[in-house]
Formats: structure tokens, sequence, C-alpha cells
């Protein structure tokens, strides 16, 4: 698994800078301001936990780290890329090479195995099918779910389903792994593994992990938490 | 090769929606296939009309006789090879289902006009000839009701006898054959000098004038000619090449391109809708999953050819299975369907045709989704999504 050969030493060193950054949508006329003159550094392979009440930006400031949306203004720096100058097309691409989505609802692929759902952020690589099956065992195998490999995911618990979108997460193994309530859906015991996964990774594979969550219990596992309300940081 | 698998899991989602879309597209061409071999077959006819023939008519209506002095006005232009004339009988079989043509006509100069298409047995024209109540009939027919020379065969005409007896009674004298692969061979000849002498009303009227010109580059303008002769006459004449006239012939019944097209155009018009339909529906259901591709950092276009692929690939499988379904049913009916419509087969037009349309139809029916798509937005799609 190439998620070994991070550079560990190069940890500590800062991967995200968000500049004053701002985000508003229009609803009509009226402007609604989500994030406010936000600043905020993010260091190689930390495990930051963002907290706040509903509606307070979270997922919108997530949406922005990974570039799926761009920022009203302000500059947002990730790993040497200006993310507020890129187009449409240049993020996906830098999508596909820098992040890992995981989601509350898994959101895997219902017509595709585990298996299959773990290989297809491969698809948009230069990977033979044969290099690629190897990646896909490899990432199925750090989660622990070699044995359900031909599984769909209506035939997986909620904790597989998530384990099998962790490994979709790390397959391409990008610098940062974004998490929206991962364990949101999840019971206490199943949570447990699925933080302590992500903990793991944390701290043997290096990623950098940003976790949205509303459990306490579940930002513990962080080494960093961070309060939102109204937009800011506090 | 994984994009293929991920389509066919896709179509795999809803079997029962799938299977009964695909159906749609099935029946869709395969009537396509139907309706434009039968199109062709009529076409096939006009087509292999010589151009040195031409025809006239009477000016308002094909239905309308000439006189039968107009055929030696013609036979005197110097610029005529040789004119002859015909006349629609319009009977039937013992039931109006076994209905043919049967023509009217002179022997010698009709079976000379027509040499390059139609030989009759010298011995059998001699016969023929001999017979007043004679007629030969082509091979076609001879396949569809086992006639055979000496058959004595009754007719029931549309126009009465004298005395108002519409049964007609003929007698086989011989059986012309086709010289070329094509030519109808599903018309009875009847001698016009028996038909004008027997026929209570109309007589010494001629249907139609069949004309061969001299020099092939000159049919315009004998065409011009015969007309000019019986202009300002009591009956004005229509001189027409022999396609023409075969086209306007088989229009006289039924526009037969006409209507197939109407059928077709209802057809795929409401197939259209029903497949479109799915594939809105499952596209619609696909949001959530379509966002997340874009989020794994699939492209926009890549998502809009997912989702167009899903279309075309049905209408790829829905049309080719319709197509294939086709062309068995014609293969098969081919024989029976010998004397109304020879040299029945689906020709390679079609086929192509065909393949285009079920290309187009794909495209069609999964143009919304796939623009839809292209331009779903990663954060609204998600949102969505609670
Ligand atoms: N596309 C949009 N148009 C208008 N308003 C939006 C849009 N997206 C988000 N918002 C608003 O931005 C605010 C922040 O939303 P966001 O989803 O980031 O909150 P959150 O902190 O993730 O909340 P939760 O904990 O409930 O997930 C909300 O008030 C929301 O209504
Ligand atoms: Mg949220």
């Amino acid at each position: 698994m190439t998620a070994q050969a991070v550079n560990k030493s190069a940890i500590g060193s800062t991967l995200v800078e968000l500049k004053s950054i701002s985000k508003h949508y229009r609803k009509g006329k009226e402007k609604v301001n989500v994030l406010n003159e936000l600043n905020l550094t993010i260091n190689r392979g930390d495990f930051l936990a963002l907290m706040g009440p509903s509606g307070s930006g979270k997922t919108t400031l997530l949406n922005l780290l990974g570039g799926l949306d761009k920022p009203s203004s302000g500059e947002l720096i990730i790993g040497g890329a200006r993310l507020d100058q890129m187009s449409n097309s240049q993020l996906t691409r830098w999508r596909a090479q820098n992040v890992g989505f995981i989601f509350q609802f898994y959101n895997l692929m219902p017509v595709l195995t585990a298996e299959k759902n773990v290989e297809l952020p491969l698809l948009l690589t230069n990977l033979s099918s044969a290099q690629r099956k190897k990646h896909v065992a490899a990432a199925l195998s750090l989660v622990g779910l070699s044995e359900r490999a031909d599984h769909y995911p209506n035939e997986l618990s909620g904790g597989q389903e998530q384990r099998v979108a962790i490994a979709r997460a790390l397959v391409s193994d990008p610098q940062i792994l974004l998490c929206d309530e991962p364990t949101g859906d999840l019971d206490r015991t199943t949570a447990d593994e699925i933080l302590n996964l992500l903990q793991t990774l944390n701290q043997q594979q290096g990623k950098t992990i940003v976790m949205v969550t509303h459990d306490p219990r579940a930002a513990d596992h962080a080494k960093t938490i961070l309060n939102m309300d109204k937009g800011r940081l506090v | 090769m994984y994009y293929l698998y991920f389509i066919m899991k896709n179509l795999g989602r809803k079997k029962v929606r799938t299977i009964l879309t695909c159906l749609s597209i099935v029946i869709a061409f395969l009537l396509f296939g139907l309706l434009r071999t039968l199109g062709s077959a009529f076409d096939q006819g006009a087509e292999l009309a010589g151009e040195d023939r031409l025809v006239t008519i009477n000016k308002i209506t094909l239905i309308q006789p000439l006189p039968y002095n107009y055929l030696t006005k013609v036979k005197m232009l110097d610029t005529v090879a040789i004119a002859t004339q015909s006349n629609w009988f319009g009977g039937y079989y013992q039931e109006p289902r076994n209905r043919f043509s049967q023509f009217a006509i002179e022997a010698d100069d009709y079976f000379s006009i027509y040499e390059d298409l139609y030989s009759l047995p010298e011995d059998q024209m001699k016969a023929w000839k001999a017979n007043r109540i004679g007629v030969v009939i082509g091979k076609a027919l001879v396949d569809q009701y086992q006639w055979k020379i000496g058959d004595r065969i009754p007719l029931i005409g549309m126009f009465p006898q004298q005395g108002g007896n519409t049964t007609w009674e003929f007698e086989v004298s011989g059986i012309y054959e086709a010289k070329t692969k094509g030519a109808e061979t599903n018309v009875m000849l009847m001698h016009y000098s028996y038909f004008d002498e027997a026929r209570q009303y109309g007589k010494g009227t001629l249907g139609w004038m069949i004309i061969k010109v001299k020099d092939k580059n000159q049919s315009e303008l004998v065409a011009k000619q015969v007309d000019a002769l019986f202009a300002n006459s009591a009956a004005e004449t229509k001189t027409s090449s022999e396609k023409d006239f075969t086209k306007s012939f088989a229009k006289q019944f039924a526009d037969i391109g006409f209507i197939t097209s109407i059928i077709l155009a209802a057809v795929f018009f409401t197939m259209l809708l029903v497949a479109g339909n799915t594939m809105t529906q499952s596209f619609r259901e696909r949001i959530p999953e379509l966002a997340v591709l874009k989020t794994l950092g699939f492209a926009d276009a890549t998502v809009m050819w997912l989702v167009l692929g899903e279309a075309i690939f049905l209408s790829v499988v829905g049309g080719l299975i319709g197509l294939l379904f086709a062309w068995l049913i014609v293969a098969g009916a081919a024989d029976a369907l010998a004397a109304t419509l020879p040299g029945l087969m689906m020709t390679m037009d079609v086929l192509i045709q065909g393949l285009l349309f079920v290309i187009l139809f794909g495209i069609v029916t999964g143009a919304i989704p796939a623009i839809q798509g292209l331009r779903l937005q990663i954060v609204t799609a998600l949102r969505s999504r609670r």
C-alpha cells in the first residue's frame, strides 16, 4: 500500500491554510453569510475534530477544504495549491488526487460490490486492472474487510459499509481525509471501531484528517478540537 | 470495460422496469423494420420501370378512361417506337380477399413493349391469341393459387358484362416469367378485345396508354408532344415516366410511404416518451450517487456519458432485437407474400437506417438526464440527500 510511503518527516508542516475565507449564498435578494473571515492552519498529520451547532457552517467549510465548492472570498491553500483560484475542472482533478471523502451515510454505489466500490477512484489513475486489484485488496485489508470484498452494500452492516467507504477514500492515497459525521448513523460500539480505525490511519499512515462531528466522545479521538458558531471559529 | 460493467449494473438495478422499457424499444424497432421493408417493397417496383417508357393517363384522374382513338394518334408520332394500352379490371377470385391485379391488354404490343421484363413461350402466346377468353398469368400467381394451363378461372369483376353479370370466366393459356429479378409476376393479362366487347359500360375506351420512345433522351419532349395532341379536347391527358406512374398507381389505393411514416412517427413518439421517462426516473433516483462520483473526481463529462451510455445501451439492445425479429418475420413471410409483394426482403438500406435510428433513439431518450448529469452541482445534490 502506497499510503505507507507517506513522508512522515513532513508531519507538522503546514498542509492547509485558510486566509480570511468567507462564504455566502444568495437566496433571492438576500445574502446569507455562512462563513465569516475564517483563518485557520492545519498541519500535516493532524486529526482535527470540527464541532458546533447545526447550521454553524461545518459542512460548508468541509466542502471548501475538499474542493467541492469555492469560497466567496479569501485565500485557500492546500499542499501549495491555490484552490480558490482553480477552475471547476482543475478542482475535479485535484480532488481525485488529494482528498478522500467519508460521509455520514457512506454513499456507496448500491449496484457495485465492496471491491468495485473501492476500485472506483482508481479508474481516474493510469493503473492497470491488475494493479488496481492489488491496491483495492490492500485498502480492504487495511480496514479489515478482505472477506467481504464481493458483498454488495445491502449485504453489509452500517459499520462495514463505512469501512468500505473509508477504504474507497484511502485507496488513491490522498493527503487528506475529510469526514462529515462519519459515525452519525452508527451505534456506540461500531462508532468506536470506526473512530479507532481513523485514529490508526492518522497515527500509522500519517493521514491528515478533518472530521465534523456532533459527538464529544467522537471528538475525543482527535488530536485537536475546533468549535464553530455562526460561521466563525470559537 | 469497467464503465460498461457499471452501466449494465445500473440498468440491472430495476430489472422489471428495464425489461419493460427494453421491450417497448424492441416493438418500436420491430415495427420500424417491418414497415420500412414494406414501404421499400412498394418503391422497388417503381425503380425498375425503364426511363424509355412513358404512361399517359387522363389528366383528371387515372380512373377516368380515354377514347380508344387516342392510341391511333399516338402511334402516328414518329418519335414513338411502340404504343399500347392497358385497362384495370379489378376483379377477385372467389372471395374479396383473393384480390390481385388483372389488366386487359393487346397481347403482341404489350409483350413487345415489356420485352425487357417479361417472356412468354411462343406456343403459349399463339394458343392465347387463339382463345378469346384466354389469359396469361405470372409465376407468382401460379405459386399462390396453383393454377395451371387449361384451368378455368371465374373472377368477380368490378365492371358488369352486358346483362349485368359481374362474373367473368377466363381460361389460362400461358404462364409468363420475369426476365429480371424483382419484376412483378402477380398480374393476370386478358384480351382487351374480349373485355371491351363484353363489358356493359365504357366501350371504346382505354385505361391508360404505355408508350416506348425511340430515343431515351427525348422522353420529356415526347411526353409534351402527346399531351399537346389532346390539349383542349374533352379528355386531356397527362404523360409521365412509367416510374412516376407506378408510384401514383400505388398511391391510388394508399400512400404506403406516408402511412408507414405516420405510424412509425406515432410509435416512436410514444416509445420515446416511455424510454425517456424511464431514463429520467432512473436518473433522479441516482442523483446522490452521481454527485458522489463527481466528489471522487469523476469529470462532469464522464458522468454525462454514464447516463447517456445507459440510454444508448438499452436502445442498442432493444433495437437490435427488434430489427432481428423484423428480419426473421420478413424472411418467413416473403414466400407467402410473393404474389402481392415480390422480392420482399429487408434491405441493407433499411438495416442501416434502423441502426442509425437505434443510436439516435438512445441519444434522444438520454439527452435530458445526461445534460442534467453534466450540470449536477455536488454540494446541492449532496445536501438534498437528507
Ligand atoms: N446552497 C445553499 N443555499 C443557501 N443556504 C445554504 C446553502 N448551503 C448551506 N446553506 C446554509 O448555510 C448554513 C450552514 O450550513 P452547513 O450545512 O454548513 O451547516 P452544518 O454546520 O454542517 O450543520 P449540520 O450540523 O446540521 O450539518 C445553514 O444555515 C444553511 O442553511
Ligand atoms: Mg453538516
